[in-house]
């Protein structure tokens, strides 16, 4: 008998073995990350980025952001060839700043989600969360 | 006024040096061989309020030899620090004997002499005088199971766990929480978790969909003992849909969830709650950071990762407490509540000599009664060791349990490598012992036992390794899934642990030719445990059967085949 590659040990999806390694923040996540903020300095506090450590399904990783006062959020999967996931625009009669999705994961990686803020200061935070093929709990 | 946290760094200096946790007195006794009964039960109650903690059962209803890790390697900030300290670094710590009991119940060393001396331990009707006998000085007493309690043996896996849900019913615990229950299927654990006649909780279990709390899963519960209202929150394993077949549980998602605990814990107090209690599947790592990121939380009941500490392990305000596996140990913690506060604790891990504690009659019936149906089966001798080989399987990187299942698994399969999962469960076997049906599947029990032959690249076989070493040895605790390295036969390597993912995994070497693993070579590959729905081949006791029965009298030399660096 003769399994094949998908059936073997661990091997939880297939998009997961082709990539490891931690993929950091690419020239074209950069970019993204430059054309948003105008390369403006980016502060850390006021904005909250909920993603798994660990992703269950490398191909639908829920992700939830969180920027009060905000007027747009953008969600960044540095490591993915195409980066740039979303964009929330928040009009004034916005009740919160917030917003959620589900994104594909190409492998290990850094999700970044920036916020403009009313006075034109940006804030950021970033989760890495690990795509693995697993299979070994204790 | 001293302040809690003076107050509890007192206590537990005063537990170390004293023996305030009942471990100091428990050792010396151990010291002088003179075990009996009330003396591994004394404990001064204390306080208003006691917990009994029990955990990582795996179906083991009945005594059994068990043997703790030789090499538990931390990495990070927990290098060095408990539970990552075996042997004689660990007795010395704790101030255990050598020879003594203690130092067979919690260190590897000298265990088959040792337990020639001190015997068995666990068992589950050994558990119940046990926790009889606390609820006899304290009625109140709350019981919690960290879960891994409904998988793990021969009966378990016929009856789908109803013989562990039938006896640990008979032990009444207040609530519980999961792990390798979910392998059962989502439709069974419903079955069972609809009809516990206690609290089944994880906040952390949510509905896949709709990453919404799941509604088959409370988050929290009230309990009011003592005069003391006490809310247990539950803390399922958080990567069930990835170290175990997501496959057989798709509606359910998990995930550590620190902030929603941070806000159970907010909602908790909000309610009135003045002990708030954790009862957890994290592993203890990954307990020590929830600890550090989540304020509120006054105890934390830590399961998963198969520690025993004789001692809890303070963080900030709230105390960690290990309390083994496999029925070796029940911890009971008395706590001082006073004015919505914790003044104060004493704990104490109590070992379950099974040769010492005597069975509870009522539950030691039932046992058997679960076990009648089965025990041809169970009983029939299929081998046995030789006199130089103990089977064992913990510790990071090769059992010898393994190590003959691995064999099994090359020269049953005809590979030329083989890999098995770093499970942490399945009791050890003694030099010269009788192996039982029941002790194969003691350590192969599963809902996907499958035991797969493939071929693989030399490249894969390294990118499984790094990618199994990292869930291991990533410095960040979140990351790590809390089992053991994938054990290989036929082939060696080289591990350093303190290096990042990619880097860990070097001279892959051919045991049977001595050849260098070829990146580009394509191997035969057997192995077991696959989280792939549709994996075939026969299931992996009946390899490990066919084995010792072809063997007869079985023998497992020491494994050189890894080489461990960084640690």
């Amino acid at each position: 008998m003769k399994l094949t590659r998908r059936h073997t040990l661990m091997l939880a999806a297939g998009s997961a073995v082709a990539a490891l390694l931690p993929m950091r923040a690419a020239a074209a996540a950069e970019e993204a990350i430059a054309a948003f903020t105008g390369g403006a300095d980016v502060g850390s506090e006021g904005i909250t980025l909920t993603a798994p450590e660990i992703a269950e399904n490398g191909n639908t990783v829920p992700i939830s952001v969180s920027a009060p006062g905000a007027e747009a959020i953008i969600i960044i999967a540095a490591g993915n060839p195409e980066p740039g996931v979303a964009t929330f625009n928040f009009g004034p009669l916005a009740a919160a700043q917030a917003g959620s999705t589900r994104i594909r994961l190409a492998g290990t990686q850094d999700v970044v989600a920036i916020a403009r803020m009313p006075d034109g200061s940006f804030v950021q935070a970033s989760r890495e969360v690990k795509v693995t093929i697993g299979g070994c709990g204790g | 006024m001293i302040s809690r946290r003076d107050f509890l760094q007192a206590s537990m200096a005063a537990s170390a040096i004293v023996g305030a946790s009942g471990f100091g007195n428990w050792g010396r006794l151990a010291a002088q061989q003179s075990l009996s009964q009330s003396d591994l039960l004394q404990f001064d109650t204390f306080g208003n309020v006691s917990l009994i903690h029990i955990t990582d059962i795996h179906a083991q209803l009945k005594p059994i030899w068990f043997r703790e890790p030789e090499i538990n390697l931390g990495v990070g900030s927990n290098k060095g620090h408990v539970p990552h300290i075996t042997g004689a670094d660990f007795r010395k710590l704790y101030g255990i004997a050598d020879g003594s009991a203690s130092h067979y119940a919690l260190s590897y060393d000298d265990f088959a002499a040792l337990g020639q001396a001190y015997g068995q331990m666990g068992g589950m009707d050994r558990v119940a005088t046990v926790v009889n006998s606390i609820r006899a000085e304290r009625p109140d007493a709350l019981l919690l199971d960290g879960g891994d309690t409904w998988h793990g043996s021969y009966t378990c896996y016929h009856t789908e766990g109803q013989d562990v849900v039938n006896i640990m019913n008979l032990l009444k615990p207040d609530a519980m929480t999961f792990h390798w229950e979910f392998t059962l299927g989502s439709d069974r654990v419903r079955d069972i978790v609809n009809n516990l006649p206690f609290a089944a909780l994880g906040q952390n279990i949510f509905d896949a969909e709709w990453d919404e709390p799941a509604e088959d899963f409370a988050p929290y519960k009230f309990f009011e003992r003592g005069g003391v209202k006490i809310a247990v929150i539950g803390q399922a394993f958080p990567y069930m849909p990835i170290a175990n077949p997501g496959w057989m549980f798709p509606e359910y998602s998990f995930g550590i969830r620190d902030q929603r605990m941070q806000e159970m814990v907010d909602e908790v107090r909000a309610q009135g709650a003045e002990l708030v209690v954790c009862l957890s599947h994290n592993g203890f790592d990954v307990d020590k950071k929830m600890a550090e990121r989540v304020t509120g939380i006054d105890v934390i009941l830590s399961g998963h990762t198969h520690d025993a500490l004789p001692e809890p392990v303070l963080v900030g305000e709230t105390i960690i407490v290990a309390s083994g596996s496999n029925g070796k140990f029940v911890s009971r913690v008395d706590l001082d509540m006073r004015d919505g506060r914790m003044m104060g604790f004493r704990h104490k891990l109590i070992p379950i000599f099974s040769d010492v504690i005597a069975p509870d009659a009522d539950v030691a019936a039932a046992i058997d009664a679960e076990r009648a149906p089965f025990l041809d089966d169970l009983t029939e001798v299929i081998g046995k060791t030789a006199d130089d080989t103990l089977l064992y399987r913990r510790g990071n990187f090769n059992g010898s349990w393994d190590d003959l299942i691995c064999e099994a698994l090359i020269e049953e399969r005809d590979a030329d490598i083989s890999l098995s999962p770093g499970v942490r469960w399945g009791p050890s076997i003694m030099p010269g012992q009788d192996i039982t049906r029941e002790d194969i599947w003691n350590v192969t029990s599963m809902t996907y036992p499958n035991a797969y032959r493939t071929e693989m690249t030399g490249e894969f076989i390294h990118t499984i390794m790094e990618d199994v070493a990292d869930n291991l040895f990533n410095t960040d605790p979140y990351y790590q899934q809390g089992g053991d390295m994938v054990r290989v036969g036929g082939m060696g390597y080289r591990i350093d642990v303190s290096k990042p993912i990619g880097e860990r995994i070097s001279d892959l070497t051919l045991l049977r030719t001595g050849e260098a693993i070829d990146p580009s070579k394509t191997y035969v590959v057997a192995g077991w445990a696959s989280v792939n729905e549709g994996t075939e081949g026969p299931p992996i006791w009946d390899v490990v059967e066919n084995h010792i029965r072809n063997k007869g009298t079985v023998s497992v030399a020491p494994n050189t085949s890894v080489t461990v660096a960084g640690a």
